[in-house]
């Protein structure tokens, strides 16, 4: 039912953690729901220059969130911004139908992350978020 | 691999897949032809089985229909009974924990102007008798309950639920696809009107279950056209099937006692040494009134299909009632039926046994849980913090 590719990044996840002094920090998805992405980023000079990520959820969720942040790392912010859920799919060699939602939450993870790197940093910008707010994956 | 899902379908024993081979090659004949010796070796084979599966359940073969598997038995059971009993009354009461073959069947009859009471169960999935008791009107024409929960296990009081129905002259349906095989079952003693079985859950083969029709219950058909089944379920009769059926029940019956013990001392076994070694985890389902062979937990801070996954790479094949498995967003109706919140019930696992189950296999299986519990716990930001206060 999933891909070589997932299983590997499931089994296998990659920047699986936290990162202490991480300047951006995104949440997003609920427990209700059953799936929660954490991602931390450490951005320094407009750089991605570490990522790492914390997910509760179902395969999808934690293969998704090992591509996403495989995809950003070492990437300008601008080109992070840039991530879309179909290039997480694509990278993961294809997704179940009812597991799409899992690379929407990862792009919309790191789309949190960043925001909140502008937040903390002063910067006055806001990240479009192309995720659906209204749906079940509300960013808390 | 370790196989610990037989709730959701058994290996076939050889000696079932033995007594089924003459009957796809030697003895091919249709059981309808009754004036051919090809049919009538057929037939001999069908009266036999009838004969046999009827006896576990202390039931007469004449009331002993075989069907498709246990969802066939439960829509003919449900729709059947609706149908023909229109005029006396409209109504049908079930629980909220009801495998899918009972309740999207009821969902459909409320779509055609049938009224349906779900009765709620308590925090171990069990229905209370007097709760069904209440909901009884002149209206009602049919209660069904399963005898015992396919996702967690639980034993329903099914004598006192069959008794209180035949009072109040209610026809009694119980869906006992788990139980039949697992516990003992008198369908006199306990007052059952109709009861649904699979054979795939009991080592039979898969597509042939059986429905069980009290003598003089009225009941419409659900398949139309020949004669088959005494004229109550057209379609040429699966003769292997229903042999190997009658195979595997009559063993699943043989020394139900002492493989029964030998079950729940494992069951028991696992259930102790999950929640010992474990923190933050819960059993789901009865303590002690549960099927010989089920499990069911939830594991806090994670989610389901990723410990399911994650125990499929290592060998060990279970189940999980979780959203991701289920493919909504909403994870098991039974789980939630019994009054988990989404987020615990997210974190299910069903390990279920058979007589196959060895010490060692769950010894193992005990040993690679909570490592995997753990690494998903420390990938999971619920988790942070938990414990460290």
């Amino acid at each position: 039912m999933y891909s070589d590719k997932v299983m590997d990044h499931f089994s296998n996840p990659r920047n699986v953690g936290e990162i202490a002094d991480a300047n951006a920090v995104g949440t997003v998805g609920n427990a209700k729901c059953g799936d929660i992405m954490k991602i931390y980023m450490k951005i320094e000079d407009d750089v991605v220059k570490d990522v790492k990520f914390k997910t509760f959820g179902c395969g999808a969720a934690v293969a998704t969130s090992s591509m996403a942040t495989e995809l950003v790392k070492g990437k300008t912010v601008e080109e992070a911004l840039q991530l879309t859920n179909k290039a997480v799919v694509e990278a993961l060699e294809g997704l179940p139908p009812a597991k799409i939602h899992c690379s929407v939450l990862a792009e919309e993870a790191i789309k949190a992350a960043i925001q909140d790197y502008y937040d903390k940093s002063g910067i006055d910008k806001k990240v479009e978020c192309s995720g659906n707010c209204a749906h079940c994956h509300n960013h808390e | 691999m370790i196989y610990l899902d037989n709730a959701a379908t058994t290996k076939m024993k050889d000696s079932v897949v033995e007594a089924m081979k003459p009957y796809f090659t030697e003895i091919f004949g249709n059981a309808s032809s009754t004036y051919t010796s090809a049919g009538q070796a057929a037939r001999k084979a069908l009266i036999q089985s009838r004969e046999t599966v009827a006896r576990c359940i202390g039931a007469q073969p004449s009331e002993l229909f075989f069907t498709s598997g246990g969802s066939e038995a439960d829509n003919w059971a449900i729709k059947g009974v609706a149908l023909r009993n229109k005029n006396k009354g409209n109504h049908i009461i079930t629980t909220t924990v009801e495998h899918h073959a009972v309740l999207h069947t009821c969902e459909f009859l409320e779509k055609q102007g049938f009224r349906v009471t779900y009765v709620p169960v308590d925090e171990y999935g069990m229905v209370n008798p007097d709760d069904i008791a209440k909901e009884i009107t002149e209206e009602t024409v049919l209660v069904s309950v399963m005898f015992a929960n396919n996702e967690i296990g639980t034993i329903n009081p099914i004598a006192k639920i069959g008794k209180l129905c035949r009072e109040k002259g209610v026809y009694f349906h119980t869906d006992a696809v788990q139980a039949t095989g697992a516990v003992p079952i008198d369908v006199n003693e306990l007052n059952i009107d109709l009861l649904s079985m699979s054979a795939h859950k009991f080592h039979g083969p898969k597509g042939v279950g059986a429905l069980y029709i009290r003598k003089g219950v009225k009941i419409e058909n659900l398949i139309h056209g020949g004669a088959q089944e005494s004229g109550r379920r057209a379609t040429t009769e699966n003769v292997a099937g229903v042999v190997g059926m009658a195979q595997a029940l009559k063993e699943a019956c043989d020394n139900m006692q002492e493989k029964t013990q030998k079950l729940v001392y494992l069951r028991d076994k696992l259930i102790d040494s999950i929640l010992e070694t474990i923190p933050y985890t819960r059993l789901n389902g009865h303590r002690e009134e549960r099927l010989p062979n089920n499990t069911s937990f939830c594991f806090r801070y994670i989610e389901g299909e990723s410990l399911l996954l994650s125990l499929d790479m290592m060998g060990y094949v279970v189940s999980s009632g979780s959203a991701c498995t289920s493919g909504s967003l909403d994870p098991s109706h039974v789980l939630l039926g019994i009054g988990l919140p989404h987020e615990i019930a997210h974190g299910s696992m069903r390990v279920s046994l058979s007589e196959f189950t060895t010490e060692e296999e769950i010894d193992s299986f005990i040993k690679a849980v909570g490592p995997i519990v753990q690494r998903l716990r420390d990938m999971s930001p619920l988790y942070e913090g938990v414990g460290k206060e």
